[in-house]
């Protein structure tokens, strides 16, 4: 039903385009000269089409489910029913109405449902004839008041505007909704683990949070030594910089051959052939790091001698860093590229050597840039999760040895998440407190690649 | 005295020929000016000259091109020396991306001329003073070059390019880029300069050519059309294009 009506108004819409459209046509074949291009007016008339329907839409999704509630609820007041009853009554009315009731229907539930029923048709089709009379009325009116002087590029520019601006307003409220989220549960988290537990505690075992009767009042006793962030924390930061000691190297020397070194021809066929990296699906890499680098890096390691878990920081590590190449790679030679020629030509000039120029005019020049692309790398590595829960296993270590397996963040939250979970149970919230954690990291991240920029750029331009 | 003899360069891009058969000789000491029409391959026959057209791929040089009779297109021919003898000055200023300081030291550093900071000092001071840059800027040598007017870069790039002691300076239009009172300034520095360097100098201004410069060398669609004494050149050319050129009737 709605869809069908959507449909109509979209129609409405080409319709009135067109014809505002004709007649603007109509108005210059009389040789005015018109205010705007014809379609201007086509744009106009589909605008005074598309708000009003938009708002008939919205404030009846606001309000229609309201009504329709204290309308149902109203046969059953006077009777005593606290406010928790009344909600379960009603949700039982539109389960039953909807044939998703499996309980034991009461005559008094069936009778709500019927009444749901009709007014929901009533509400139906009352919404569609308001909605289209409302919106033939408006472009009937636009349509008349257009004329040969009339304003009309300006209304549109306008709501183009809007449009982007709400899009745009659309992200930022989504991002300040997910920090909120966090927040909340973090706080409530923190309520029952104390902030120094988690800070500076060095044992994380969340499991043993979940092992209990949920009847069980909460305390929090039991949750001592269980949520000591430091080993997760220094496991993240354990496999980003390993990841990193592969990424950092390897990217940036193939960003620099490919900018400087390589032949038109190299460089041609090589970019495409390393950006497919990115696009390997992570999961890829992680089943890659499990089945093919862990147990190649235990039998090398026994072979030597030493002893080497099968899922191990290396390996999770090390495949980590070949997933980050790519990006800072590509990055590192876009920004290398975009240096002057006229600073390279001031080199050679000088009896530089390429090298020379590279390390002397050239880095320096692009090292903003570069050491932006760098953090991107940290902050995928940091954020990194499917390598790390396939290859570097689940318990979290406390170890600098990078052929034992640890866990990270990241992993953890999956760990927490897989599975039974209940809110407002520590184990859930834990995740939330990790995510928050997160977050924070990357922020800071991004906030000091900014500065860092930011610097060089005064220094030098 | 002759400091540079170009003897048949040929230059192709690609497939394309922009330079035919040029013969051309340059004095010591003395300001050669080149001028023609834009894409006569003035600029071309300038990067010949300390071999910058290596660093485009498609370009390729033939003919032979002796500076202190020594052919500079021969295989022994080592360019990071070669361009330590003959330095260059850009069209547009390109300062490097670091200190004033820097940009001065850049070339002895990469030669390895100063054996000590107290020489390098001298040197970025002597180079300042040579490019008449020094009083203007001897307290900030700190500060990023980029930071100065278009002018006192240009005059920054030329410190850097003397800073080497380089036999010749080319100078590819180093002032289409700069007002009146700043070319005025580089001009003055060049007749300055010739007394220690011969400067070659590629323009579009035939008044400054005439300004600057004991010879000129008219260049049109790749060939040499005429060379010889600037006052000559302006005032009694052998060929019809060069007086049409330099009496503005055409390019």
């Amino acid at each position: 039903m709605n869809l069908i009506l959507f449909t109509f108004i979209v129609l409405l819409g080409f319709t009135s385009y067109y014809f505002g459209r004709k007649k603007a046509y109509s108005i210059q074949s009389t040789k005015k000269r018109l205010t705007a291009l014809p379609q201007f007016y086509g744009y106009y008339l589909a605008i005074w089409c598309a708000i009003p329907a938009f708002i008939i839409f919205s404030l009846w999704a606001i309000f229609e489910p309201t009504i329709v509630k204290l309308l149902i609820l109203s046969d059953y007041s006077n009777q005593g029913y606290l406010d928790d009853e009344l909600n379960l009554i009603y949700e039982k009315t539109k389960a039953l109405s909807r044939g998703q009731f499996t309980g034991e229907i009461t005559p008094f539930i069936k009778a709500s449902a019927e009444k749901y029923l009709s007014l929901r048709s009533i509400a139906q089709s009352s919404k569609a004839v308001i909605v289209l009379s409302i919106i033939i009325a408006s472009v009937a009116y636009a349509y008349k008041r257009i004329s040969s002087n009339s304003r009309t590029r300006e209304p549109v520019e306008k709501f183009l505007n809007a449009v982007l601006f709400t899009a745009s307003l659309a992200a930022i409220l989504t991002t300040v909704g997910i920090v909120f989220s966090l927040i909340f549960q973090t706080i409530d988290f923190f309520k029952v683990i104390p902030l120094f537990d988690f800070v500076f505690g060095t044992h994380w075992y969340p499991a043993k949070a979940f092992v209990r009767d949920s009847s069980e009042a909460l305390d929090p006793s039991m949750y001592s030594d269980t949520f000591g962030a430091i080993p997760i924390f220094a496991g993240t930061f354990f496999i980003a910089f390993i990841a990193m000691c592969v990424a950092i190297p390897i990217g940036l020397m193939s960003g620099i051959y490919l900018a400087e070194y390589a032949s038109v021809k190299v460089r041609q066929y090589a970019k495409p052939l390393i950006e497919i990296l990115a696009g390997i699906p992570t999961v890829v890499y992680g089943f890659f790091a499990a089945l093919t680098v862990g147990p190649f890096l235990k039998e090398l390691g026994t072979s030597m001698g030493l002893e080497v878990s099968a899922e191990s920081a290396l390996a999770a590590g090390g495949v980590m860093g070949i997933m980050i190449i790519p990006f800072i790679s590509s990055l590192s030679d876009d920004v290398i590229t975009s240096v002057p020629q006229s600073l390279r030509d001031g080199s050679y000039a000088m009896g530089a050597t390429k090298s020379e120029t590279i390390k002397r005019v050239i880095f320096p020049a692009a090292l903003p840039g570069i050491v932006g692309s760098i953090l991107l790398g940290v902050s995928r590595a940091i954020g990194e999760t499917m390598i790390v829960v396939m290859a570097s296993g689940l318990a979290a270590n406390l170890t600098l040895n990078p052929l034992e397996s640890t866990s990270t963040i990241t992993a953890q939250i999956v760990v927490i998440l897989i599975g039974d979970q209940a809110f407002g149970d520590p184990k859930t919230q834990a995740a939330f407190a990790l995510g928050m954690s997160l977050f924070l990291v990357t922020l800071c991240l991004n906030i000091v690649a900014l500065r860092v920029v930011k610097k060089y750029r005064e220094k030098y331009e | 005295m002759k400091k540079i003899k170009a003897k048949d360069v040929d230059v192709f891009y690609g497939k394309k020929q922009a330079l035919f058969n040029i013969s051309l000789d340059i004095e010591e000491n003395q300001v050669t000016a080149l001028i023609g029409p834009s894409g006569c391959g003035k600029s071309t026959f300038l990067r010949c000259l300390n071999r910058m057209n290596d660093v485009i791929d498609i370009c390729s040089v033939k003919g032979e091109i002796l500076i202190n009779d020594f052919n500079i297109n021969d295989k022994s021919c080592d360019v990071v020396r070669l361009r330590e003898k003959i330095g260059m000055v850009f069209q547009k200023p390109n300062p490097f991306p670091k200190t004033l300081y820097e940009n001065v030291s850049y070339g002895p550093t990469i030669h390895g001329i100063a054996q000590s900071k107290q020489e390098m000092d001298e040197i970025v001071e002597t180079s300042l003073k040579k490019a008449a840059l020094w009083e203007e800027v001897k307290d900030r040598l700190h500060e990023p070059g980029t930071g100065l007017s278009g002018g006192q870069q240009q005059r920054l790039c030329i410190a850097r390019a003397i800073s080497v002691r380089p036999e010749v300076i080319l100078m590819d239009e180093p002032c289409s880029a700069l007002d009146p009172i700043a070319t005025a300034q580089i001009e003055e520095l060049i007749d300055e300069l010739k007394k220690e360097h011969t400067i070659i100098i590629v323009t579009h201004s035939m008044a400054q050519a005439a300004r600057v410069s004991q010879n000129t060398g008219f260049f049109h669609l790749g060939q040499l059309i005429e060379h010889g004494s600037t006052d000559k050149i302006f005032k009694n050319p052998d060929n019809k294009k060069t007086q049409d050129y330099i009496t503005g009737r055409f390019g």
